[in-house]
């Protein structure tokens, strides 16, 4: 059983699994948002916790120091996520049976004063925060090491648990773009939000129905693009930042065959079965033209002819393409032209393209684990790595 | 003129008040700016040794050595009859790899980059190979690194005859 789990907390399998539980949660939103379900699954959660916490290995991960920040998240964000989809669901039944939101019903939309109402509400949840920080000093010790020494590194060197997401990022991409462009983006990409999200729906009052797209992308960034990301980080990478299964030892010598090979070595070496052309804009060229389509796909997606493709697909009533919501997804797709003549091209490009960046992410670590891709495109010569 | 007016500014008097005032605000300005701005350089300035005498070639053993690296942070690599220098410092985001002789690599703690003892990179997300230094034999036959100059693989500078000794 032990060895199960490890098997399947592999990044490769666990990824795939997260993705999949993710989007069960938000196709069944109206299941897991009841009372029912959250007495159900904390029960059982407490349970498997329990369970797990008699493992040593395991006990001695979560009781570092350094990672009872993470196991206070899950428990937050585990909570907060069902009680927006408990929200939402309670929201949506009203909206479809032809009523208001709860929070628009007359007694919700009574105005108070700030003061006192605000202010004492204010006012101990700062007393109860300090009195938990200072619970939290006085247990346990912070994790201090020895000395700051320029020609060693603690094995494994992690960096703070905010920032483990983006270091488990740079195992898959070069330093410039997982330190600086996509964390960049990601900046920017919550600053464009009111200004790409004109839907005046859902403002004031939790739904889903009326703004399945914005919800549904925000939360898997969110919850598995970064929350994943960081506790695969923290919990399951140890020394030499090898990957590690929650029962497992962390044994320094922990051997793993990861021979990565660029995409360059793969188009000239495996398949034309040639040495590497001295040129590197020619040896670099398959990557430069993939990436180039790859970026063209926003453009691609705005040509009418495409449209009427993607509109038949979309209405096709097989099952499977149905319920695995490949159907739905095209059917998405189709209602782009809608979508620009609504907004505008500006807007439309500047989402898309968000988007599309996002996907990178996942794109290059499927590649990575399937093909031991190292990086499409490699120049570094220039230091210019994708 | 009149008793009045005396008393009061005319006009060229508060050009004359206005131009001396506005000089000393922009001069105090700018010696504010200037003394920030030689604040942020350190007084004294920690500057490592950037060569350093290496022992002789006898001293080494075919293979990796760490002596010089807690020091100066080189690793020493003798095998098929060259030494060479190699720096400590991954490629990927400057970390310090560690010498595993188990398992005959270096490993880098920080994102799991991996190299060959000849400092050529094999796994993780390393771009690019370990760095060479300059490395070269005084006059009394001693082994002299000089960290100022470096040798990289990628740029096809590793033929060079400083970047390594023939032993």
């Amino acid at each position: 059983m032990k060895e199960l789990i490890n098997y399947l907390a592999d990044p490769i399998r666990s990824f795939p699994i997260t993705c999949v539980l993710y989007f069960l949660m938000m196709k069944y939103y109206k299941v897991v948002g009841t009372k029912k379900f959250a007495w159900i699954a904390g029960t059982l959660f407490f349970i498997t916790a329990g369970m797990f916490a008699m493992d040593p290995n395991f006990w001695l991960i979560i009781t570092w120091p350094d990672n009872i920040p993470i196991s206070i998240l899950i428990l937050s964000v585990g909570f907060l996520t069902w009680f927006t989809l408990y929200k939402c669901a309670e929201n949506d039944k009203r909206i479809e049976a032809g009523e208001c939101p709860i929070e628009a019903l007359p007694e919700n939309r009574e105005k108070v004063w700030a003061w006192p109402n605000l202010v004492y509400t204010e006012l101990f949840a700062i007393i109860a925060g300090t009195a938990f920080l200072i619970a939290w000093g006085i247990l346990f010790d912070a994790p201090l090491e020895e000395p700051a020494n320029p020609t060693w590194a603690p094995n494994p060197a992690k960096a703070p648990w905010y920032f483990l997401g983006l270091q488990e990022m740079l195992v898959y991409f070069d330093p410039w773009m997982a330190g600086v462009v996509l964390p960049g983006l990601i900046l920017v990409g919550l600053i464009a939000i009111p200004y790409i999200d004109t839907n005046p729906k859902g403002n004031g009052y939790y739904t889903f129905t009326e703004r399945k797209m914005a919800v549904s992308m925000f939360m898997f960034g969110w919850l598995v693009l970064w929350l994943y990301l960081i506790i695969v980080g923290t919990f399951l990478r140890g020394p030499n930042w090898t990957f590690y299964g929650p029962f497992e030892f962390w044994d320094f010598h922990k051997v793993v065959a990861e021979y990565n090979v660029n995409l360059s070595e793969f188009f000239w070496v495996f398949g034309l079965k040639q040495a590497l052309p001295g040129n590197l804009i020619i040896r670099e060229l398959p990557g430069i033209i993939l990436t180039i389509l790859y970026m063209g796909i926003p453009v691609a997606l705005t040509f009418n002819s495409l449209n009427a493709i993607f509109q038949s697909i979309g209405e096709s009533k097989n099952k499977f393409l149905n319920i695995t919501m490949i159907a739905p997804a095209f059917k998405c797709l189709a209602g782009i032209p809608a979508f620009i003549e609504k907004t505008g091209y500006i807007r439309y490009y500047i989402y898309v393209y968000l988007a599309v960046i996002m996907a990178m992410l996942p794109v290059k670590m499927v590649l990575r684990w399937l093909f031991s891709l190292k990086y499409i495109i490699a120049l570094p010569e220039w230091e210019l790595n994708l | 003129m009149s008793e009045v007016t005396r008393n009061k500014l005319n006009r060229r008097e508060f050009f004359s008040y206005l131009s001396v005032g506005w000089i000393a605000f922009t001069a105090a300005c700018a010696g504010l700016a200037g003394m920030a701005f030689r604040f942020s350089y350190p007084n004294v300035n920690f500057e490592p040794e950037m060569d350093f005498i290496a022992g002789r070639i006898e001293d080494y053993e075919e293979g990796v050595d760490e002596r010089w690296k807690n020091g100066f942070g080189v690793w020493m690599v003798k095998e098929e009859g060259k030494l060479v220098a190699l720096s400590n410092i991954c490629t990927h985001l400057g970390c310090v790899p560690n010498w595993m002789p188990a398992e005959l690599k270096f490993k880098c703690p920080c994102h799991g980059s991996g190299y060959y003892t000849s400092g050529i990179n094999f796994e993780g997300p390393a771009p690019r190979p370990l760095e060479r230094y300059k490395i070269g034999l005084t006059p009394e036959g001693t082994i002299k690194v000089d960290k100022t100059k470096l040798y990289r693989y990628e740029k096809g500078q590793w033929d060079n005859p400083n970047s390594f000794l023939s032993v």
